[in-house]
């Protein structure tokens, strides 16, 4: 039996404010239990939500990036339910006027030059409260409950179910994480539960048209665990159908330790949310204008910038791909061919996406901690095209730019004696010496043996510690050498 | 002194004929000998308001005294007031001590009023009896084994007694006008917007308004001018320019024209508030004033589209109330389910659970478009009924309540009954606009109220039509025998 | 229409509320009895009119994000049933 996967995505974004999406309360990650939640947060009687204005601009920006409609007006609804992290007892969302309705997201699916696109398209973002957090370690039995995060704006993007494997969903994830930290509106932290996914995971006979029951995945807060819960789902979905028997439509969790899916306990009560509009906020009106001005200060997009890589720097499609990874690298990129040259393009990418990339790898830094700054990397890339140094001089001086031996590529050369020997002289001396020294290789060389060349190459190298220029030496030897 | 008016109060403080501590003193003392009788307040607090006494005395000494400073009030225990007991009448907030104040009780401090307690009320508000407080029913000054009218019966006793000069109350179907009348005060619901909500506890959101109760129409002008004003921190509060409320007082009724809404005048009326209205309507066009019929087609309609609305946005706001982070918490319980069921079921009297099971209802699977969607479309319909009649009149007068108070526990066990007392107020809560219920004359020797409604933000001409009225009727000086 | 006791019994457990077998009978009538005052609104054609949500037709208004308030947890838990190192406990949550 052939099975097909169907899978769309349910993601929350925090964004990135300052404060609770309905509150003055902060935002930060990581203090103490129940101190970043204020009378509004807990609910206390007679408190009243005041919405953000960053939080609706981050939704407008997403909107926009992705080609959504943005809604001139939306509306907050209420959904209702019980439970001890949820203080009011029911969450502020957005239910059938969305602040952002439709847009799509291209992703790529597969690895370096396999890799093969795909539009995966968005069915609505709308803007909520996120809850608090019940602890479950032992308080004599009882849960505690943690209100620092009730209030705390979401983005909740939901797909259309365009994604067919783990593989697609997590591509798809991917992009959505870069999308979000690209254009600023979340910061992308998985650990902290800033991104965080729900999988609606079904599957149906290949060629059936009905999709079949789902089954939501609540909380993935990493692209592995996105990628194992939703195998881990469709084999046993597979399992189920193959043995005959039914899917029942559920929301399960995800146990990373057993890699198992589960469905929740609670929550078993038929849902139903009673959603109606929130007396207590009234329409959000987004104007034309607030939105021109959204769009002017909106970065330039990863899909459009990846594309004027290809064509203005001559990159190839993975390269352009890489580089446009995050908003950050990308900068850094540009920043370093604008200082290098626009002929430097190439070189500069290698540098950028090799010896960088493996630097901060190491290290654990992202881009915007890295050691060396983009001009001092164009400065060693010009050096290097100009034949001040040779490309294994310049990992020398990469890493001491790294180390922060010196304030530029020249300033080490300098002191580090590493500039490549012009004297022509002097290499003509050291290239003598060599031809004197290694008959044998001479003989063979001339015998038509081709390769023999670079042992001779090797020894004047060695001899000029490193100094010489391999392709002047090269020149200088056929010359000599020439029957 | 105990029948003064604000004014009066206010120019005998400002003369120094009496000090803010003996007028207190005063009205605490009265406090004392009436309360266990008429059951108006749920908390009286002696030392505290002979320190905020003191303190308005200190600050007339020291130049800074307005026009209510040194006077005593009374807040309806709806109103959070920080450090007080704040109870709704309900068991479920019977030991809740708000951390916080209402941004109405933070003005009326401000405007240097002394508070001296808080006042009975039907639970959460939702009554017209005054008999569903946990805290035991109200009785009527004019007869005690009549109602007060709710839901803001205590603090319409507690100023027909003279316990209070004046009081704050909140009207979501008429609960500040229904009692206004059934006690033969003075008393004013403003357009939606113009208090905030801010530390109201909710029962209603989108009809909840703070309002003044007192003696008469310039009393209420006064007290508007101190709780009126934009508050940032209720989305629906209106930002426009700070009014005078006075400023209209001295305005002559020649011209003015009043709408008499057929359906207001119809069966279902006792005949003796029939006759005194009419009485009333009579001096007004003596007075100079034009009256002319209109129709409100709809206003039939008005209950059963608010006892769809109101207990729909009640069963979400009253959600918060679950035992977790403040209120009552059951003391028996199995699990966390069980203790939300008990916890809430205890802390609930009867009324109130009876229209959080008519909201949950209403807004759930199935149902939501039969009622609370039609319910918001008839209220569409009311409000326009409203705008078509403002171009034929200026004010619209009629009855407050079709009868004078009723004897306590004759419609205790009929809600229908019971619901039908609010038929002509709770329309201005559905439309959003003002009304005000002024004493007119006595039916079966209890007070009748004659209700004003105006357009969108006319406060300021109803108080100088209603303030007109009383210049020339002595109706609003009567006081209960005995006092 | 008229709400049978199932239905009652429902709402209850959709809004947290303990009722016992007599409450919910008692309930029923008294509920039948209101929506019998409710049902006069189906009379009406309302095909065409817009909802109205609000008292007021005015937009959101936004604040700026901006931090103004302080930590008072002390106070919020000082009326609390129940809370240790500064959590609120409830009965453990089951998920």
């Amino acid at each position: 039996m052939q099975w097909e996967v169907v899978i769309g995505l349910e993601t929350h974004a925090q964004l990135a404010t300052e404060s609770k999406i309905f509150s003055g309360a902060a935002t930060a990650f990581g203090a103490e239990p129940n101190i970043q939640a204020c009378g509004v947060d807990i609910a206390l009687p007679g408190v009243l939500p005041v919405l953000n204005r960053k939080a609706v601009e981050c939704a407008i920006r997403f909107g926009l990036a992705v080609g959504g409609e943005v809604a001139p007006r939306s509306v907050f609804a209420r959904k209702n339910y019980f439970y001890p992290d949820l203080p009011k007892g029911y969450q502020i969302s957005q239910f059938e006027e969305p602040v952002v309705s439709g847009g799509q997201l291209v992703i790529r699916v597969g690895q370096g030059a396999e890799a093969v696109e795909k539009t995966v398209r968005l069915t609505r973002a709308h803007l909520e409260e996120d809850a608090g957090k019940s602890l479950h370690e032992d308080f004599h039995g009882k849960s505690g409950i943690d209100l620092n995060r009730a209030g705390t704006p979401l983005l909740e993007i939901v797909s259309e179910p365009d994604m067919r494997s783990s593989q697609e969903a997590v591509a798809y994830a991917r992009a959505l994480h870069a999308l979000v930290r690209w254009i600023g509106i979340c910061d992308g932290n998985m650990q902290e539960g800033s991104f965080r996914c729900d999988a609606n995971v079904s599957v149906r006979r290949k060629g059936a048209e009905k999709l079949g029951t789902r089954r939501e995945i609540k909380n993935l807060n990493s692209f592995r665990f996105l990628q194992q819960a939703i195998d881990y789902e469709v084999q046993w979905q597979i399992g189920v159908l193959e043995d005959g028997g039914k899917i029942e439509q559920a929301t399960v969790l995800f146990n990373p330790d057993t890699g198992e899916t589960r469905a929740m306990r609670s929550k078993e009560d038929a849902h139903d949310y009673r959603y109606f509009p929130d007396p207590d906020l009234l329409p959000l009106v987004i104007d034309a204008a607030w939105k021109d001005q959204v769009r002017a200060e909106l970065p330039e997009l990863p899909d459009a910038m990846r594309a004027r890589f290809a064509r203005d720097y001559g990159l190839s499609a993975y390269d352009a791909a890489t580089l446009t990874a995050a908003l950050e690298l990308a900068r850094f990129y540009e920043s370093c061919v604008a200082a290098a040259g626009r002929e430097l393009a190439k070189p500069c990418a290698n540098w950028v996406m090799v010896d960088l990339a493996a630097r901060l790898n190491r290290a654990e830094l992202d881009i915007s901690h890295s050691p060396i700054t983009a001009q001092q990397l164009a400065g060693l890339v010009r050096r290097i095209a100009d034949g001040t140094i040779s490309n294994a001089m310049g990992k020398k001086v990469f890493d001491a730019l790294c180390n922060g031996e010196g304030a530029d590529a020249d300033a080490v050369i300098e002191a580090q004696g590493l500039r490549q020997m012009n004297d022509s002289g002097a290499l003509e001396a050291l290239v003598d010496a060599a031809i004197a020294g290694n008959p044998r290789s001479v003989e063979e060389y001339r015998a038509g043996k081709e390769k023999a060349i670079q042992a001779l190459v090797g020894q004047v190298m060695k001899a000029s510690k490193g100094k010489a220029n391999p392709q002047q030496v090269n020149e200088l030897l056929r010359a000599r050498l020439k029957p | 002194m105990i029948n003064l008016s604000l004014s009066e109060l206010g120019a005998a403080l400002a003369a120094g004929q009496i000090s803010s501590v003996e007028l207190t003193q005063l009205f605490l003392d009265r406090c004392a000998r009436e309360n266990p009788r008429l059951n108006a307040f749920i908390c009286l607090d002696q030392a505290r308001a002979l320190d905020a006494a003191r303190a308005a005395d200190a600050a007339r000494a020291a130049g800074r005294a307005g026009p209510l400073t040194g006077i005593p009030l009374a807040h309806k225990d709806i109103f959070c007031a920080r450090g007080w007991r704040t109870t709704c009448a309900s068991r479920m907030l019977e030991n809740f001590v708000s951390p916080y104040d209402a941004h109405v009780v933070g003005l009326l401090q401000d405007a240097g009023m002394v508070l001296v307690g808080k006042t009975n009320m039907d639970e959460f508000a939702m009554g017209s009896s005054n008999e569903t407080s946990y805290f035991g029913p109200v009785k009527n000054p004019w007869d005690h084994t009549m109602v007060p009218g709710g839901s803001s019966g205590g603090s319409a006793a507690a100023i027909a007694a003279r316990l209070v000069p004046a009081a704050t109350g909140t009207d979501t179907g008429g609960s500040i006008r229904q009692p206004a009348a059934l006690c033969g005060l003075s008393g004013l619901k403003p357009t939606y917007g113009v208090c905030s909500r801010y530390g109201m506890i909710a029962f209603a959101s989108s009809l909840d308004q703070a309002g003044p109760m007192a003696k008469s129409a310039e009393d209420c002008a006064l007290m508007l001018n101190a709780m009126a004003g934009f508050d940032a921190r209720d989305s629906t509060s209106l930002d426009r320019p700070a009014e005078n409320y006075t400023r209209l007082l001295g305005e002559p009724l020649a011209g003015l024209r009043i709408g008499l809404p057929r359906e207001y005048f119809a069966a279902g009326l006792d005949a003796g508030v029939h006759a005194v209205v009419d009485a009333a309507l009579d001096q007004f066009r003596k007075l100079g004033a034009v009256t002319v019929d209109i129709s409100l087609p709809n206003s039939g309609l008005s209950v059963p589209a608010y006892y769809v609305i109101a207990p729909a946005e009640a069963s979400s706001n009253l959600s918060r109330f679950d035992g977790v982070r403040y209120g009552h918490r059951a003391a028996d319980y199995s699990d966390l389910a069980d203790m939300y069921c008990r916890s809430r079921a205890e802390g609930f009297g009867a009324e109130v659970k009876r229209r959080i099971l008519i909201g949950t209802y209403v807004l759930s699977h199935g149902y939501y478009d039969a009622y609370y969607l039609q319910a918001q479309k008839i209220r569409r319909l009311i409000a326009r009924d409203f705008q078509a009649a403002f171009e034929h009149c200026d004010l619209i007068m009629g009855p407050t309540a079709p009868d004078v108070a009723f004897p306590l526990g004759a419609k205790s066990a009929d809600p229908v009954q019971m619901y039908l007392n609010d038929i002509y107020t709770i329309a201005a809560n559905l439309a959003g606009l003002p009304g005000m219920s002024i004493p007119c004359g006595f039916a079966r020797g209890l007070p009748v109220g004659l209700q004003l409604v105006g357009a969108w933000f006319d406060e300021a001409r109803m108080l100088g039509a209603a303030h007109q009225y009383q210049l020339n009727t002595d109706w609003h000086r009567a006081m209960p025998a005995g006092l | 229409m008229s709400l049978n006791l199932e239905q009652v019994f429902r709402a209850a457990r959709l809004a947290r509320l303990a009722i016992s077998d007599a409450e919910a009978e008692r309930t029923a009538a008294q509920l039948n009895n209101i929506f019998a005052l409710i049902e006069q609104m189906q009379a009406v054609d309302t095909t065409g009119v817009e909802p109205m949500s609000h008292a007021v037709d005015l937009a959101q208004r936004l604040r700026p994000d901006a931090v103004t308030e302080a930590d008072r947890r002390a106070d919020f838990q000082a009326i609390a049933p129940e809370t240790e190192a500064g959590l609120y406990l409830v009965p453990k949550v089951i998920e």
